[in-house]
């Protein structure tokens, strides 16, 4: 039997030690019209893992992998083989929340170095132990930045730029929603394609204090004026959160250096830090603060202290924030943390250090720029918002519908990008944003653009062979 | 020595061949947005990174070194091949926003994953987004809004929760834009009826029931619960905690809950990781099914699969995450699934059972105070200390602690709060009956050393590698990051 030990003569024995007949008897107390005699037929019966691995091997390996200019919130980054092979070992991998601090040291003073690290990155003063991912990162941080705002105006709102992530913003609702917060769009600049001066500058004037949404790059790879935003927006009581990008913060002024007094929250997404794309999960999310402000903050947060020897040690701490002690008054229902996936992020900051994630944010840029230049250089592609500087994404614009490119593009084994259409771009134009990280080489970058070349003249050519059936 | 990763850093050291060596021109951004002063990350060698965490790592217990009966955590042994299976390259590499047909190996697997966990629960539908047991109890209370909602029945204010629940189950509520109402339970561990009877009414919107509940035992008369609160026009949510110790033998469905979240990294094995990831399924009766949350994955016309999205779904409570929740968690949760198949699943609940009450009736026979000896155990059990806390002055910490000292993980403690110096213990079923014995000897050998030496109780752990911390110092003076030589706070925002 997989995974349970014990042996027919052990059963017998345990039983017979209860006083009870057979393995059924276990379960009388429940209703016994509430009782099955078995699953349904349509749970398969188990199978050996030779036989798993067959049918695992074959779904993981259905499609050739495509070469990808995709970014959107999930980064193709380098991942060094040592990060996985630590975070793997079982001590990590299948131990709990560390409620037993004593015997749980190693999670312990890992999450607090983490903490140290995300602090460091993002210029701010105190981290958490991580939230589920950038999107509920984001709407943690809008709850959070209410409630502290909720201290002088009775009902904040918050201003979230329609340059921020479309699923991040969907994710912003859905929290933000049942507490009836309302949430105002902040619209960008259709030819700069930053946050709209005008708009923001009259609201920020004649609004009630609530919270500011910066992103830094904003969905279009584009950088912010952060530190004026924050600046004004603070001039006039509202709560500052910066939705980052970890890469780009080894380029960038990080949020705790935006204005003279530094965002009052930074959240984001911690996936290029060393985690697998792996379909969308699992990432991590993670916040840092002011110290002031720390115990509004959501999530498992590490400290250190001393044990009875005067040794130090970490523990678990300012738990009356949470729900297991706080109950329905707790600043969130938050349990978990993504441990293994902050497990990885610390040894990948270790790994590459402050010269090594620098070294990776400007190759990106570099590739990206380069990715551009090529791409450009075609007849009818142009960057959408000409001039305005990006990280490591695009958004290019050409004569032909973005979709019927993208597709084309995919039938030859490449995804082209993220399709814009859903943006209001207020020009005749269609558009789609493309990314590049180190991991692109210069010969994939000519390969896009002879492909898109290709496509551009002809067309959606029918697909080359495959070896299974292609669903589109 | 063990030190922070900081304390091995040296100017100019790095781990080398692991970034690009070029330093690329930024010369297009503009200097005022440039970082002035780089972060101060540690500067360290390969094997300085993979000694010193491969040591931290020693520093903990986990369940492959470790009994660890930590109750309603099921922490169950977590196949090695799950995770080889997860960790494939294909499957690693797919990005979430590729179009689907490059995703079908994986959506083949979510789907087949739905059916099953639908006929494990005898739901309507299954939807595997949530990426926590918390965000599938926040996005069930947000069903319940909607559904009222819908109905134009806007008074239904207050969820019910009873007093022994997942101090989750409030949050949530709360989270979910509900007051919350607790409901009492009786002496035999039951939810009390008549309380209940009082308490359900006009403005109740649902109650959230754990069943088997935080007590150990099987909520008996959940036929009766569930007439009076549907009767009242509530919404009945399953908290699945403690799904372990029914499955394959009893379905949510059955019972007539309205929602439900399973713990996918409880029953369904997936590792606890330190605290996370985590993952859910989320699973409704027929008529909350537009309420789902999305995306979910289906059937495609031409015989593949394909995501479901917010299109066509305008009463969805919307997304909840950025892409498609954790989803290697759930590649994981399957390979369990398949592993075990339909008879294996119903072998999980039996032998969890076997051995929770083996355990209880051998620590009742030790002399242990059971806190409900009249009952079957579930999956768990729970004993009160207040006989040893009273004769010898040492609490159900201090037996927890001293339980390091033997090797064994403590099981939870003061949790469920309404049981005095409790201990709740999960032993799982993929323990063996040595390991049950092991325990219920060092828990007699620690009452043994109470009774005539407190102190060795009282002081413990002493052969971890800290002992007992000073919590309360670290509450008053946060200490909650290392910082840079000569930076003091004053300096920081």
């Amino acid at each position: 039997m997989p995974f349970i030990p014990h042996t027919p003569a052990e059963t017998e024995a345990m039983l017979e030690s209860l006083g009870l007949p057979d393995l059924e008897a276990l379960f009388d107390e429940i209703p016994s019209a509430l009782r099955i005699g078995a699953l349904p037929e349509s749970v398969p019966e188990g199978v050996g893992e030779l036989a798993l691995s067959r049918i695992m091997h074959e779904r993981a390996d259905r499609h050739e992998t495509p070469l990808s200019f995709l970014g959107a919130g999930a980064y193709e980054h380098f991942i060094p083989a040592a990060i996985w092979d630590i975070v793997t070992r079982g001590e990590f991998y299948s131990a709990y929340t560390p409620y037993q601090a004593e015997a749980s040291q190693g999670t312990l003073q890992l999450i607090y170095e983490y903490q140290s690290m995300m602090a460091e990155l993002t210029g701010l003063a105190v981290s958490n132990a991580s939230l589920y991912d950038g999107a509920t990162a984001l709407a943690e941080a809008c709850l959070m930045a209410c409630r502290l705002v909720g201290r002088e105006v009775d009902h904040p709102r918050v201003l979230l730029p329609e340059a921020v992530h479309p699923a991040y913003r969907d994710v912003v609702r859905t929290v933000l929603g049942p507490q009836s917060i309302p949430i105002e769009t902040v619209p960008f600049d259709p030819r700069t394609g930053l946050i709209d001066d005008c708009w923001l500058e009259s609201r920020l004037s004649t609004s009630e204090a609530g919270v500011l949404v910066l992103p830094q790059p904003n969905f279009f790879g584009l950088i912010e004026r952060v530190a004026e935003w924050t600046e004004a927006a603070q001039k006039r009581g509202f709560r500052v959160v910066g939705l980052v990008n970890p890469t780009a913060l080894a380029l960038l002024e990080p949020p705790g250096q935006w204005g003279s007094r530094g965002a009052d929250i930074a959240c984001g997404e911690g996936q290029p830090l060393g985690v697998p794309l792996s379909l969308g999960g699992p990432y991590f999310g993670f916040m840092t603060t002011r110290i002031d402000c720390v115990r509004q903050m959501p999530g498992r947060i590490v400290g250190r202290t001393v044990d009875l020897e005067g040794r130090p040690g970490y523990t678990l701490t300012l738990q009356a924030r949470e729900q297991h002690i706080r109950r329905a008054r707790a600043t969130s229902n938050i349990c978990t943390n993504q441990g293994l996936l902050v497990t990885a992020a610390t040894l990948y900051l270790s790994l590459l250090g402050p010269s090594g994630l620098r070294q990776v944010a400007r190759a990106a840029h570099a590739r990206t720029r380069e990715l551009v230049e090529a791409l450009t250089g075609l007849p009818g592609v142009r960057p959408l918002f000409e001039g305005t500087p990006f990280f490591h994404e695009c958004a290019l614009t050409a004569e032909k519908p973005a979709g019927e490119l993208l597709a084309a593009l995919a039938d030859q084994g490449i995804l082209g990008g993220y399709d814009l259409g859903e943006f209001d771009l207020k020009k005749p134009a269609s558009a789609w944003l493309v990314c590049a990280t180190e991991m692109r080489t210069a010969p994939d970058i000519a390969r896009y653009r002879e492909t898109l070349e290709r496509v551009m003249v002809r067309g959606r050519a029918p697909a080359p062979p495959s070896r299974h059936p292609v669903i589109s | 020595m063990s030190g922070l990763i900081f304390d091995r850093s040296r100017p100019g050291r790095h781990a080398g061949g692991l970034a690009p060596e070029v330093l690329e021109s930024v010369d297009d951004l503009p200097a005022t947005c440039l970082r002035k002063v780089p972060p101060a990350l540690p500067e360290v060698s390969e094997l300085d990174v993979v000694r010193h965490y491969t040591r931290l790592s020693q520093k903990n217990f986990s369940i492959d070194t470790h009994f660890y009966p930590l109750g309603s955590c099921t922490m169950k042994y977590n196949p090695r091949a799950a995770n080889r299976f997860a960790m494939l390259e294909g499957f690693l590499s797919a990005h979430p926003l590729a179009p689907a047909r490059f995703q079908q190996g994986f959506l083949e697997c979510v789907f087949e994953l739905q059916e099953i966990l639908r006929a494990v629960t005898g739901m309507s539908a299954v939807v595997l987004s949530p990426m926590a047991g918390a965000q599938g109890e926040f996005a069930g209370i947000a069903m319940i809004r909607r559904y009222h909602a819908s109905r134009g029945d806007p008074g239904r204010t207050e969820i019910l929760v009873p007093d022994a629940a997942h101090g989750t189950n409030p949050a949530s509520a709360i989270m979910g834009g509900f007051r919350v109402r607790e409901v009492p339970t009786g002496p035999d561990g039951d939810v009390d009826l008549d309380a209940l009877q009082k308490a359900v009414g006009p403005a109740t919107a649902g109650i959230m029931l754990t069943n088997p509940s935080t007590l150990g035992v099987f909520e008996r008369r959940i036929v009766e619960i569930a007439s009076l609160v549907h009767g009242a026009g509530g919404l009945l949510y399953y908290d699945g905690a403690n799904l372990n110790a029914i499955l394959g033998r009893a379905r949510p469905g059955d019972m007539r809950f309205d929602i439900l979240h399973l713990n996918l990294h409880k029953t369904f094995s997936t590792p606890h990781g330190g605290g996370g990831p985590g993952a859910a399924a989320l699973g409704v009766s027929a008529r909350l099914e537009p309420f789902l949350p999305t995306p979910f994955a289906a059937r495609d016309p031409a015989g593949g699969f394909c995501w479901i999205g917010a299109e066509g779904r305008p009463e969805s409570i919307g997304r909840l995450s950025a892409f498609m929740g954790n989803a290697g968690v759930l590649l994981r949760a399957y390979a369990y699934a398949r592993l075990l198949g339909r008879g294996g699943l119903r072998r999980v609940s039996t032998f969890a059972a076997l051995n929770a009450n083996y355990l209880a009736r051998r620590l009742e026979a030790a002399g242990f105070e059971l806190a409900f000896p009249e009952r079957r155990a579930s999956h768990e059990c729970i004993v009160t200390l207040r006989r040893e806390a009273r004769e010898y002055g040492v609490t159900a910490m201090d037996f927890a602690k001293r339980l390091l000292d033997y090797g064994l993980h403590a099981p939870t403690t003061y949790f469920p709060m309404l049981i005095p110096e409790c201990l709740l213990i999960e032993p799982t079923e993929t323990e063996s009956k040595e390991t049950l014995d092991a325990f219920v000897e060092a828990m007699s050998r620690i009452r043994a050393e109470a009774a005539t030496d407190p102190e060795r109780v009282r002081g413990a752990p002493w052969t971890t590698p800290v002992r007992r911390l000073d919590d309360v110092r670290a509450a008053r003076e946060p200490d909650l990051r290392w910082r840079p030589p000569g930076v003091g706070s004053a300096a920081e925002t």
